[in-house]
């Protein structure tokens, strides 16, 4: 991060991202139906949702590729195709993948920044900030998907932008780069940058944003503190299996604790801690065979908000 | 709830001027020099075409004595030694249809229209680079066919000179023809934007619509043939000229319409489609 601080001048600008009542069908479908939300300087915005959930309608909206059929989408109250110098006060990083394979590293940097008049000393620069000085000069066809991650990430930063909009950015990186890409971006939002990052993933999330936008089939489910997102539906159970279930169930309802059987005998009690729970089955002389506090997991979390709107079923994880 | 999210928020910073046509066009000359295959597109274009007129040309020399009474009557050197040039035009179009297409297939064109959200001043960038580009190197196809051609061209046939009549006009008109082709070319990738059917389309505006028109009754063929690219490109580089063709100069004129139309279809759909 030192590197990173060193490099962007002091005086970088920012920016509010605002999205009014925004609609984007193609066709029949509806991609994104009345969404409304800011992102704002100096934090991380996580945009969560399950895939096919309109995250990457909701980025190209903003970025002016496509054209709402309602509502708005403006950077400090201004479309994006009207800003001055688009590469200089928005960055992106859409698809790690759309870039032209039989281009340089320099090459694709270098053409990009010439339609904003960067100087060409700040390709080396950006190059050198995502680690890729070594491979700049290779066709970009070769590179992994966590190169061309990367690549992506340095265009973004070319301009030095004041808002910075990031979709899925540590898809196909491993640990290294996940944790090197959120340190980035953390980093990034502290000097006063507005950060809008996508993710599928609640965990990646709750690592990285501040403030979270969580949509479910194109629809606004919450915009929420990340803290207060966590504690408002962090859930615990305590469980509980024991050879005088029966007996134990109604000793625990009738201490005002909520039972539910589960198909491997077990039972999960809420409203009580396993404190409590033990020391009443010890009282009523009930032997115990495993008292397990459980925390839901975060995943669990974005399950149960985004449930009513995951729009397929079962389907396996991936970029949509 | 929001408002406990924000950070206190700097004012935006303030930029002099705004981004402009010129970076477009200094962009659009880096995209066109940096990838190989358009190069050597390029280099085997001017090699295969000069290499063409070369071997028409002494062929034709080394032939000549046993070439018939009509043969040698119509034969035109000039347009003889240009016949290389006839091949550059699919080239040509190719490369015209990858300027846009590639953008599309490579998903680049996600990245270009970022950092020029105004659509059309990146088509005009790519018009004008590309435009420029493809004449200078009709140009050279068009010279380099020529001098090479009538240098191979020699006694018993006859040759021509720059200096001979239409000789000049004939080789400057086939560069320029070559260009409004690749704009022609470059109109169809905007509009199509998938590499092979845009190659197609243009493949079959120069051989397959000049075949369904040969095949209608002569009364209406005769007024719709003078229409076709390949006519028009006949025009340029013959000394006789067939009634029914335009004029070479307003055959030029037409092939720009030509351009001018299929680059306007393409500029509105770039600004209004999704991207």
């Amino acid at each position: 991060m030192r590197r990173i601080c060193g490099i962007f001048a002091e005086g970088t600008g920012s920016y509010v991202i605002e999205v009014r009542g925004l609609t984007k069908r193609y066709g029949d479908k509806i991609a994104v139906e009345d969404l409304s939300f800011n992102a704002y300087p100096g934090v991380v915005t996580g945009f969560l949702g399950p895939n096919g959930s309109g995250k990457s309608t909701t980025m190209r909206v903003i970025m002016g590729l496509d054209h709402p059929n309602g509502g708005t989408a403006t950077i400090n109250g201004r479309p994006y195709h009207d800003l001055d110098w688009p590469l200089r006060e928005v960055g992106a990083l859409l698809e790690a993948r759309a870039i032209h394979p039989g281009r340089t590293a320099r090459s694709h940097l270098w053409m990009l920044a010439q339609t904003n008049q960067i100087a060409r000393s700040r390709v080396d620069e950006v190059l050198d900030i995502v680690g890729l000085t070594e491979v700049a000069n290779q066709l970009t066809g070769k590179f992994s998907l966590g190169m061309s991650q990367r690549l992506g990430i340095a265009a973004s930063l070319l301009g030095d932008p004041g808002v910075l909009l990031y979709d899925e950015p540590v898809n196909g990186l491993d640990a290294e780069g996940i944790r090197w890409v959120r340190n980035l971006l953390i980093g990034l939002a502290r000097q006063g940058r507005t950060l809008f990052v996508s993710s599928h993933l609640m965990s990646e999330m709750a690592q990285m944003a501040d403030d979270v936008v969580v949509i479910g089939r194109g629809r606004l489910i919450t915009q929420a503190l990340m803290s207060d997102l966590l504690a408002g539906n962090q859930q615990s159970f305590v469980r509980v299996r024991s050879p005088g279930i029966d007996p134990l169930v109604v000793l625990l309802e009738t201490n005002g604790a909520r039972i539910s059987r589960e198909s491997d005998g077990s039972i999960s009690v809420s409203g009580l801690t396993e404190e409590m729970v033990g020391d009443l089955a010890f009282e009523a002389g009930i032997a115990l065979h495993e008292l397990a506090p459980v925390n839901a997991s975060l995943e669990e979390v974005f399950m149960e908000l985004t449930e009513e709107s995951v729009e397929y079923h079962g389907a396996p994880g991936g970029s949509q | 709830m929001n408002g406990e999210t924000t950070a206190p928020r700097p004012p935006p910073p303030i930029f002099v001027g705004h981004s402009s046509l010129r970076g477009v066009i200094a962009s659009e000359i880096t995209k066109l020099r940096t990838v190989r295959s358009t190069m050597w597109s390029f280099g085997v274009l001017v090699v295969l075409a000069v290499g063409l007129s070369a071997l028409a040309t002494s062929l034709t020399t080394s032939h000549w004595n046993q070439a018939g009474f009509g043969e040698r009557f119509t034969f035109d050197p000039i347009r003889e030694s240009l016949i290389g040039v006839f091949f550059g035009q699919f080239a040509i179009g190719v490369l015209g249809v990858l300027v846009i297409s590639a953008e599309y297939t490579t998903g680049t064109i996600r990245a270009s229209l970022a950092a020029v959200p105004k659509r059309f001043r990146l088509l005009l960038g790519k018009i004008i680079v590309f435009g420029v580009a493809t004449l200078i190197i009709g140009e050279i196809v068009a010279f380099a066919s020529f001098f090479v051609g009538q240098t191979l061209l020699h006694a018993p046939a006859p040759h021509a000179t720059i200096s001979s009549p239409g000789a000049l006009r004939a080789v400057t008109g086939d560069g320029l023809y070559l260009c409004l082709l690749g704009l022609i070319a470059l109109g169809i990738g905007g509009i199509i934007r998938h590499t092979a059917a845009a190659v197609s389309a243009y493949v079959g505006l120069l051989l397959v619509i000049p075949i369904i028109i040969a095949l209608l009754p002569s009364t209406v063929s005769n007024d719709v043939t003078r229409f076709l690219p390949a006519s028009i490109g006949h025009t340029v580089v013959s000394r006789i000229q067939d009634p029914h063709n335009f004029s070479p100069g307003i055959g030029l004129v037409v092939l720009a319409i030509y351009a001018a139309v299929a680059l306007g279809v393409a500029g509105y759909l770039l600004v209004h489609r999704d991207a």
